[in-house]
């Protein structure tokens, strides 16, 4: 054990002599009695989901499954969009056909350089919360790696509707496996990147992309 | 011997006659308090998940060493370094370490306030390596040679007119406006290169998770991502405070901290990562656990509950003193409330500076209302002044004992034991204050007092106190 | 009903027109009116100022006065306060388990006076009469430590004549805060200014609350000011009737 390790340790457990010593960790009861299950469904859970992410300055729009290829071509063509990133495991029967895709396999990765000069990124996403209008990413397929939906300025997102939830502790289990069991990384993204660092004025875009388009897609 | 810092009196003063600084506080405050209120007024279980967070904290410090060896071991099985400093020095040590391994110059960093507590950035530029800041508040404080003066926004003293001045002429733009997009997009095309070129990121964290290894950046700008996913060697400085038991803790915490904090439903971004992900991010990551005073913090079973802070700056947002007087009077990268409780435990109250701090503070209790994870501040604040008049009274210098205040409490305290005493100081202060008392009112009082009667009449004590009074009306 | 006055030192000092208006308001109601004359202080001031260990003998001294009383009553919500949530620290402190016990069965038998006649009595119109515009401010201690929620409003509204004026940035410290308005006093005044400019805002002539240290630093700054506002206690207004205008 390293010194400051055995030390750090050793000062712990003389500024904590008054919790006995056979108190275990759940013996400070925690009461979870804040809201965990949300109760709407079906359209009501969607219209809040458009609602909130809206709020964001997100574009956000409700759209049929058979819609999806024609309205995908319609949001890339008002941001002029051509060169678009495509994450491993994104279907490629969605791609509209005047689209230029740059596709990301493990085997041949973009180059940070290569993606930061590409137009902007189609991506799928893990799950969506309402009630803060969040989407959730988990880096598995059709979302891919995190800087796939971070270095180009514009992000696409395609949201199922049977992936809504309605509240922040719905979200996080519904990504707790995948954090448990693979260890893979979690994004949540709540409308465009933004500062309020000038007097506290909110401006969208810094880093992150400062376009954000949701396609929430039903049937 | 520790560094004696100014007090909070000797510096306020300066601040509170800079109008500008007034008036950018007071605007920025009341406009964040005003959202919060709002923000968190949607909530029906905001109380329940106060007190959840509040619990939650509380089980993690009584059970400290358990929870940091567990986070250790899930770090490492997913691919993770663990590093342990007990203090500032050790900390830099291990990180200038790991940067000059990597054979760089040239580091970014995402805000963190842990990083400025030990000075992170002086120690790298010792060695040669530049740390550049990457949040745009971060980097207007470090682009004006500044402090930063705000827990979340540590620019909150300047305005847009300023910092338009400040990017004309360190980031050689001319003809920038003061447009906060057009700010914003210049520090965006400053700082694109530096990420795509950097080979280490530095970072703080908001949480760690002790049950999965996972660490938690919670950001606006997408810096944060950056820093975190881009270069190959990533290292996170974190507080053994900042633990959480289990992921599913999050529910409670990433409720409290955005609302409190930038009064949203949820900031822009959260990354969340787990060691090393083979061919997504960073392929080695480093954790730095750091003490520097945390355990001390820890044996006080009144101010052990300082630690619960999770950053979010809802009481400096609310406080009315940290409102007029700005962060930087407060000599600390903690400003505001828990900087008046959190500077002093970390410090130790032997510092002149420190120990002014639990008495920059009204006890208004705002702060203690707007807290999401229940610190009582008032309380930690009273219980610190004991601790500080306990250790005057102990090893105090004379002049600390002939200090007008302490000898006026202490003959009060004598008055107050007994009823005859007390009526025969009254009687002494009814004749005494004759030589002050001018048209009905005293003006101008001397010494200690004189800072009230500076600004402030005093009514002159009646002739006829309420006791002389009910004596002569039951007689 | 029998009701123990606890003054306060400061009141009965400073401010013993609040202790009369009391007494008279209370009589008035029909309560006889005790007051035990070995009452000092509470120890807030000490307390709160470090001085920890000088509030045991004044919080010993509390109980050896008003240990028997039924209802013990104090025109000023600090000094409840105090007693509410700082008496039981000073009994552990003191590590006598006696007085911990003794303090926490007096803790629920001490009122301030608008939560006494509005939550314990029930009363909201005491028959006043005070022909101004008022104002009102609520002390930070009265409604962040003592909850007494709207009490004092509700007593107000009822009084005749008066005319209620609402405080824009009621809920913000006016600055006194104890000794800090001593040692902190710019920063002190600072905050006070902006309560002062609220306060005229409103056109009122009387300012009132239910403390008179927050009173006596508030009146202080308008006095200074030549301000035509006043600052008067709660117990003042609320004693006032049609007779003694």
């Amino acid at each position: 054990m390293s010194k400051a390790k055995d030390e750090i340790l050793h000062r712990i457990q003389s500024a904590l002599k008054e919790v006995p010593a056979d108190e275990k960790r759940e013996d400070v009861a925690v009461n979870r009695e804040y809201i965990q299950k949300g109760n709407l469904s079906g359209e009501e859970l969607v219209t809040l989901f458009v609602e909130r992410s809206g709020e964001y300055q997100a574009t956000v729009k409700r759209i049929k499954k058979e819609e999806l290829k024609d309205e995908i071509s319609k949001a890339c063509d008002r941001h002029k969009a051509i060169k678009m990133v495509i994450p491993a495991g994104f279907k490629t029967d969605w791609l509209p056909d005047l689209l230029e895709p740059q596709f990301d396999d493990s085997g041949a990765p973009l180059s940070h350089d290569e993606l930061d000069q590409l137009d902007g990124v189609i991506s799928t996403c893990a799950l969506a919360v309402a009630q803060t209008g969040t989407i959730i990413l988990d880096a598995g397929a059709g979302q891919g790696r995190r800087v796939l939906s971070l270095l180009p300025d514009y992000h696409l997102c395609i949201v199922r509707e049977d992936q809504i939830v309605e509240t922040v502790p719905e979200g996080f289990a519904g990504v707790s496996d995948q954090v448990k069991k693979e260890g893979r990384p979690i994004t949540f993204i709540s409308g465009p990147s933004a500062t309020s660092d000038i007097e506290l004025n909110r401006v969208e875009g810094v880093h992150g992309p400062r376009k954000l388009d949701i396609l929430v897609v039903g049937g | 011997m520790s560094r004696q810092t100014p007090t909070f009196q000797e510096t306020a003063d300066a601040y509170l006659n800079n109008t500008q600084l007034r008036e950018n506080l007071g605007h920025a405050t009341h406009t964040i308090r005003d959202k919060r209120a709002d923000i968190v007024g949607e909530m029906p279980d905001w109380e329940h998940l106060r007190e959840a967070g509040n619990k939650l904290k509380k089980r993690v410090m009584r059970h400290l060493d358990s929870y940091l060896l567990q986070l250790e071991a899930s770090v490492q099985e997913a691919g993770g370094h663990v590093h342990w400093a007990r203090d500032a020095e050790e900390a830099n040590d291990i990180i200038t370490g790991l940067v000059k391994q990597q054979q760089v110059d040239e580091v970014v960093k995402v805000k963190s306030i842990t990083t400025d507590e030990i000075k992170l950035n002086e120690a790298l530029k010792k060695e040669g390596i530049q740390a550049l800041e990457t949040d745009l508040a971060e980097l207007i404080v470090q682009l004006a040679e500044d402090e930063p003066s705000h827990i979340l926004v540590p620019a909150i003293h300047k305005n847009r007119k300023e910092i338009r001045d400040l990017f004309r002429e360190k980031l050689n733009n001319k003809e920038l406006t003061d447009r906060p997009e057009d700010l914003a997009e210049a520090a965006r095309l400053y700082l694109r290169k530096k990420f795509l070129s950097a080979k280490v990121g530095i970072s703080g964290a908001n949480f760690g998770v002790a049950d999965t290894g996972t660490i938690a950046v919670v950001e606006s700008e997408g810096n944060g991502r950056m820093c975190t996913t881009l270069p190959e060697t990533l290292i996170t400085v974190m507080g053994i405070e900042k633990l959480i038991p289990t992921w599913q803790d999050f529910e409670v915490f990433m409720q409290l901290l955005p609302r409190s904090s930038t009064a949203e439903r949820m900031n822009p971004y959260n990354s969340f990562w787990t060691g090393v992900t083979p061919g997504d991010g960073p392929q080695e990551f480093h954790l730095v656990l750091l003490d520097n005073g945390r355990t001390n913090v820890l044996a006080d079973e009144v101010g052990r509950q300082t630690l619960n802070c999770i950053r979010c700056s809802a009481c400096l947002n609310v406080c009315p003193v940290y409102e007029r007087t700005g962060g930087h009077a407060y000599h600390s990268v903690y400003p505001g409330p828990i900087g008046a409780i959190l500077t002093p435990q970390l410090k130790g109250i032997e510092d002149d500076g420190a120990a002014s701090l639990p008495y920059a503070s009204s006890l208004c209790g705002a702060c203690y209302e707007v807290c999401p994870v229940k610190i009582d501040i008032p309380k930690v604040l009273v219980h610190l002044r004991g601790k500080i008049v306990d250790e005057k009274k102990r090893n105090g210098s004379l002049k600390a004992k002939l200090d007008p205040e302490h000898v006026g409490l202490k003959l009060m305290a004598q008055a107050f034991k007994n009823s005859k005493r007390y009526e025969r100081a009254q009687k002494l202060a009814q004749t005494g204050q004759n030589i002050f008392v001018k048209d009905g009112k005293i003006s101008s009082l001397p010494g200690y007092l004189s800072g009230w009667s500076a600004m402030r009449d005093l009514k002159p004590i009646p002739k006829e106190t309420f006791r002389e009074w009910w004596r002569n009306r039951n007689e | 009903m029998r009701i123990s006055l606890f003054i306060t030192c400061f009141n009965d000092t400073l401010f013993p027109e609040t202790g009369k208006a009391m007494v008279r308001l209370l009589e008035r109601l029909g309560h006889t009116v005790d007051f035990p004359f070995e009452q000092t202080c509470c120890g807030q001031m000490h307390y709160n100022t470090g001085y920890q260990e000088e509030a045991i003998p004044l919080v010993r001294k509390f109980i050896d006065v008003f240990g028997d009383a039924e209802y013990i009553v104090a025109p000023s919500a600090s000094c409840v306060a105090m007693i509410h949530e700082f008496y039981p620290k000073v009994a552990e402190r003191s590590g006598d388990a006696q007085l911990a016990k003794e303090v926490e069965e007096i803790i629920p038998k001490v009122y301030e006076l608008s939560q006494f006649l509005v939550d314990e009595l029930g009363i909201e119109d005491v028959g006043a009469y005070y022909p101004h515009k008022v104002t009102f401010h609520p002390t930070c201690h009265s409604i962040r430590m003592l909850h007494v929620g709207d009490a004092p409003l509700k007593l107000l509204r009822k009084v005749k004549g008066l005319e209620l004026e609402e405080l824009p940035g009621a809920l913000e410290c006016c600055g006194f805060g104890g000794t800090f308005a001593v040692k902190n006093a710019d920063t002190s005044m600072a905050m006070l200014s902006d309560k002062m400019k609220n306060i005229e805002s409103t056109g009122a002539k009387a300012c009132t609350s239910i403390d008179n240290s927050c009173l006596m630093h508030i009146g202080g700054g308008l006095s200074r000011k030549g301000s035509d506002t006043k600052a008067v206690h709660l117990a003042e207004i609320l004693a006032s009737t049609e007779e003694n205008q």
